[in-house]
């Protein structure tokens, strides 16, 4: 268990990756390889990883398009951890900022034909946590959570004696 | 992406394959659809079957579907959604917009 630094701030995380890409929309594509790849191994199946998977790619697909304005010299980092149950995945780029607040609510009916706006929406159905920040240096860092007590099947056995308690 | 289009009973069927995403040539789905109402379609069924993975922009590519079709008059309805799929548009509340059949015959009755 270490500690990962993600854009300036310290949390206990056990890191898994990290992955920097350009701001080209086709590179949401290579980050859904390496997601998957490092999903398996925690042995999430394929119903949980196909969510977790979409959520991601809104967040990347908002970093690259909003934040990042798709300016292919600006970058978006990707980091994948776990906090205990939780996986956690903070997606960041460069641009100025951005106020969820702002978002319209895409289930209100004058809202439910309008052909965008539903990205952070996706974002907190698929995900237990999303959490929008600002870089201290700017652009957006959005950290999204996912409780998964199933998690383990990869890790240090030190890590499970509390398989055989009894759950509140 | 792949979208392909074809003709039964007097229906115009666009088959979509893959995933519609952003990034993947989902405009695809438009321009496909353009072509077949400029050639006159008025009935128009989306077979969604083999679409894996859907994201909030391919959702958006769907709505303008619907909404390009309703404004000419023609009609759409959408078929055979993979549970996923399904779960979606159940969550977007879009499931109460679209005409969705269980399958391609259901759908082309309901015309």
């Amino acid at each position: 268990m270490g500690s990962a630094r993600l854009a300036g701030v310290t949390m206990p995380l056990e890191h898994r990756f990290h992955l920097g890409i350009g701001s080209r929309f086709e590179n949401i594509e290579l980050v859904q390889v390496v997601l998957k790849d490092s999903l398996e191994r925690l042995g999430l199946d394929e119903d949980a990883r196909h969510w977790v998977d979409i959520a991601v790619r809104e967040a990347v697909a908002n970093a690259i398009k909003h934040g990042n304005r798709q300016d292919p010299t600006k970058r978006v980092e990707v980091d994948l951890g776990l906090d205990g149950e939780s996986l956690v995945i903070r997606v960041e780029d460069e641009g100025e900022g951005f106020e969820p607040g702002e978002v319209l609510n895409p289930l209100a009916p004058e809202n439910l034909l309008k052909p965008s706006g539903r990205g952070i929406f996706y974002m907190r159905s698929f995900m237990d946590e999303v959490q929008y920040g600002l870089r201290p240096d700017g652009g957006t860092v959005v950290t999204l959570r996912k409780r998964l007590p199933a998690l383990g099947v990869d890790r240090e056995p030190a890590g499970r004696q509390e398989q055989g308690e009894k759950s509140e | 992406m792949n979208v392909s289009a074809r003709q039964r009973d007097g229906v115009t069927i666009l088959d979509l394959k893959g995933k519609l995403t952003l990034g993947s040539g989902e405009q695809a789905l438009r321009t496909t659809l353009q072509d077949a109402l400029a050639a006159g379609a008025t009935k128009v069924i989306i077979n969604l079957k083999d679409v894996t993975t859907i994201d909030s922009t391919g959702v958006g590519e769907l709505v303008g579907t619907y909404t390009t079709v309703t404004n000419r008059g023609a009609k759409l309805k959408l078929s055979t959604l993979p549970p996923k799929l399904q779960d979606i548009l159940t969550i977007t509340q879009l499931i109460t917009v679209f005409d969705v059949y269980d399958t391609e015959d259901e759908a082309i009755a309901s015309f």
